[in-house]
């Protein structure tokens, strides 16, 4: 008889029995496993305190077996400000969308990594407001067409797109910023390694920590889920490079 | 022998582990689950899978819920 090994198991750190709520195909699923396998190999499970936010990630703490809160939209930096501050022995984690990170709560996010919180965020990017049914944000490409740019995102009349991982790494109180894609196996081991990397950086006490992922749509930017991957390196990444844009502790 | 364990349940027929497997031996199946939703059959007669959870890390469902190497 040849022994098995088990090369994949659903993470501890998921609730037992909960399934996502995610459209078919969803990146959000793949990112909240990931972070819950990561929970699990550090040991952070029982000292967590995680912070939900407006979007499709709303009912997180219906998915992992962490402390949780719900935070206003945008707000869930500030939220984990507070909880840090009050519980250092704490682990806490946000995970939002790049419509609540860098819209709504632009302002808790930055000065959140200005203020070099040791806190971590993760950052779902996937250029558009899902929940809602596909409006414009922050992170959509120009020309890209949503519910609320029915021609596309014109420069004239909304501006440029911004590039969250870069402007993270400006911030003096930030430790490590990287952004990840999950359109390949390769890269969604790739974005483990980061999330895992930049939950060590706050065990080790060294601030602002962030990982922003590109991730799909395939609901509201009405592609199949194959096509959605697609979209994501043909079109996302050549803007939204992938890469480490900031870590403190790398020697260089 | 290696092998995989799908819940059917869990599937929502978003067919992404079909091509990830090296050895192409996921397909759409007749059977259909609870969201009416043609599921994911494993099927694998040569034992030829791997046990390398390329499929388990791309669903993002967790619809694969167990992988073995052996
Ligand atoms: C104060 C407030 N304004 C607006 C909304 C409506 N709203 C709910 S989710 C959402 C956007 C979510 O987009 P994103 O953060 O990118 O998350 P996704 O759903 O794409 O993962 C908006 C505008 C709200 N719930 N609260
Ligand atoms: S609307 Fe978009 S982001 Fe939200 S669950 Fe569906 S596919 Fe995912
Ligand atoms: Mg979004």
């Amino acid at each position: 008889m040849t022994t098995l090994t088990q090369t994949f198991k659903i993470p501890e750190s998921i609730k037992k029995g909960s399934k996502f709520s995610f459209c078919p195909g969803c990146d959000h699923g793949v990112a909240v496993r990931l972070v819950a396998e990561v929970l699990d190999e550090l040991g952070l499970r029982e000292k967590t305190i995680a912070v939900a936010s407006i979007g499709c990630s709303v009912t997180l703490y219906d998915f992992l077996e962490v402390d949780s809160l719900e935070a206003p939209h945008g707000r869930a930096l500030a939220e984990a400000t507070g909880i840090k501050r009050a519980r250092p022995d704490k682990f806490v984690f946000t995970y939002q969308g790049d419509g609540d990170f860098a819209s709504i709560g632009m302002a808790e996010s930055m000065h959140c990594a200005l203020r070099g919180e040791n806190v971590t965020a993760i950052c779902i990017n996937n250029t558009t407001y899902g929940m809602t049914g596909g409006q414009l944000g922050p992170t959509t490409l120009i020309g890209q067409v949503t519910t609320t740019s029915p021609t596309g995102r014109n420069v004239e009349y909304y501006g440029y797109p911004i590039k969250i991982a870069e402007h993270i790494a400006l911030c003096d109180g930030t430790a490590y910023s990287a952004r990840v894609s999950l359109d390949t196996v390769p890269n969604i081991r790739k974005a483990k390694a980061a999330i895992k990397k930049a939950f060590e950086i706050q065990q080790q006490g060294l601030g602002f920590s962030f990982v922003e992922i590109l991730a799909t749509c395939p609901t509201n930017w009405k592609k199949s889920p194959q096509k959605a991957h697609e979209r994501v390196r043909e079109e996302m990444m050549p803007i939204y490079k992938p890469g480490i844009y900031k870590d403190i502790t790398a020697n260089n | 022998m290696s092998h995989i364990v799908i819940d059917k349940e869990r599937c929502k027929g978003c067919y992404l582990c079909i091509e990830e497997c090296p050895k192409k031996l996921l397909k759409v199946g007749k059977d259909v689950n609870s969201l009416g939703v043609h599921l994911v059959e494993f099927d694998d007669p040569n034992h030829e899978c791997l046990g390398c959870a390329m499929c388990a890390t791309r669903c993002p469902d967790m619809a694969i819920t167990e992988v073995y190497k052996g």
